[in-house]
């Protein structure tokens, strides 16, 4: 039997507009699917990557370790 | 902005030069965790050739080098002589190490001085308009090849092992965790360490050789080639046409580093040395 719970926030991801280039990279290496091309403009006018259901996010920081301009961050919420 | 790069980073030189995308970000960004998780950072020299890899170290805030065409390895190996304490890691790309720099390469890794040259691998030489290089892989289409590379390319880590390295790994930016390890290992191995990192251009490789310029679609095709070395060990030779051999290559603790052997011959200067840090 599944058992199903409630699943808490614990990361809060965290994209730089400053330093975003749009590649998309984290769109293809997150493991859980968080990141969709998304139309907002990054300062240098690229097209920034949308974060979707948070909470799914299993904090296994690919995505940060990934991104080739440092924009992106996972913080550590809650406990 | 990463807390890493606001706390190692030049501030006045960012955005980074990078193409949107480009590979070695992933490694500079990989780098300055192995940097931060070492606690590193007042020790760490670094040395940079020319090309896009070649840019990377000078965002850090450390003591650089940013040098002559192929010739990073014997500044560094000067670097290390003057002041065997530091951590000197070296950042070059294919064309720069076993390009135009392959001898001074060959002849840094007989030494085993105790550096870690970090190689970028993306098959092309990227920054001067996308020409072939000794690492381009047969049949890849460039501006200089247009119908199809017809020389063989190198195995830069079967390169390196033979000419005398004492650590040899590799791997892709689609492994960045594997990377960090392998980093970590590189810095802390007293010796010759080789860490080639296959990196994707999207710019000039990927348009002309792979037919896509999406750096995701790159990262999967890293991620679908790569074969790690114990399995290769048993695969047929047909079968690893195309493939990437990734993983620990080589590892040798015996062998004596070149600094350490120079100063025990000299032990009057090396007194000397101790006064002046």
């Amino acid at each position: 039997m599944k058992v199903s719970r409630p699943k808490q926030q614990t990361t809060k991801i965290i994209l730089d507009d400053r330093f975003c280039k749009g590649c998309n990279l984290c769109v293809q290496v997150c493991p859980q699917k968080l990141f969709s091309q998304g139309e907002k403009r990054s300062r240098g006018g690229y097209r920034m990557p949308e974060v979707g259901h948070e909470k799914e996010c299993s904090g296994c920081l690919l995505c940060e370790m990934t991104c080739p301009d440092l924009a992106l961050t996972v913080l550590r919420v809650g406990k | 902005m990463h807390p890493l790069a606001d706390k190692y980073l030049r501030q006045a030189a960012l955005p980074l030069i990078f193409c949107p995308g480009c590979g070695d970000g992933t490694v500079l960004n990989v780098f300055l965790r192995a940097v931060e998780e070492m606690d590193i950072f007042p020790d760490l020299a670094l040395v940079g050739g020319i090309g896009c890899s070649g840019w990377l170290p000078t965002y850090l805030r450390a003591d650089v080098l940013h040098v002559l065409h192929g010739r990073a390895i014997p500044f560094a190996t000067g670097l290390k002589l003057t002041d065997p304490r530091r951590k000197v890691v070296v950042f070059t790309g294919d064309g720069d190490c076993v390009g135009i720099g392959g001898n001074h390469f060959i002849h840094g890794a007989r030494r085993n001085i105790d550096l870690t040259v970090i190689m970028m691998n993306n098959g092309i030489y990227g920054m001067t308009g996308g020409q072939v290089a000794p690492t381009t892989p047969l049949h890849g289409r460039t501006q200089t090849s247009p119908y199809g590379n017809i020389e063989f390319p190198f195995d830069v880590g079967d390169l390196a092992r033979a000419a005398g390295a004492t650590y040899v790994a590799r791997w892709t930016t689609a492994h960045p965790k594997q990377l960090l390890r392998a980093i970590k290992e590189g810095i802390e191995h007293a010796g010759f360490s080789f860490i080639e990192v296959l990196s994707q251009c999207p710019t000039q490789a990927g348009r002309y050789m792979e037919g896509t310029s999406d750096p995701g679609e790159l990262l999967t095709l890293f991620k679908k080639r790569a074969i790690s070395v114990e399995r290769a060990r048993s695969t047929a030779a047909q079968d690893l046409r195309g493939r990437i051999i990734v993983g620990k290559i080589h590892h040798l603790t015996e062998k004596k580093e070149f600094s350490k052997t120079l100063y025990e011959s000299f032990p009057a200067e090396a007194a000397d040395n101790q006064d002046h840090p």
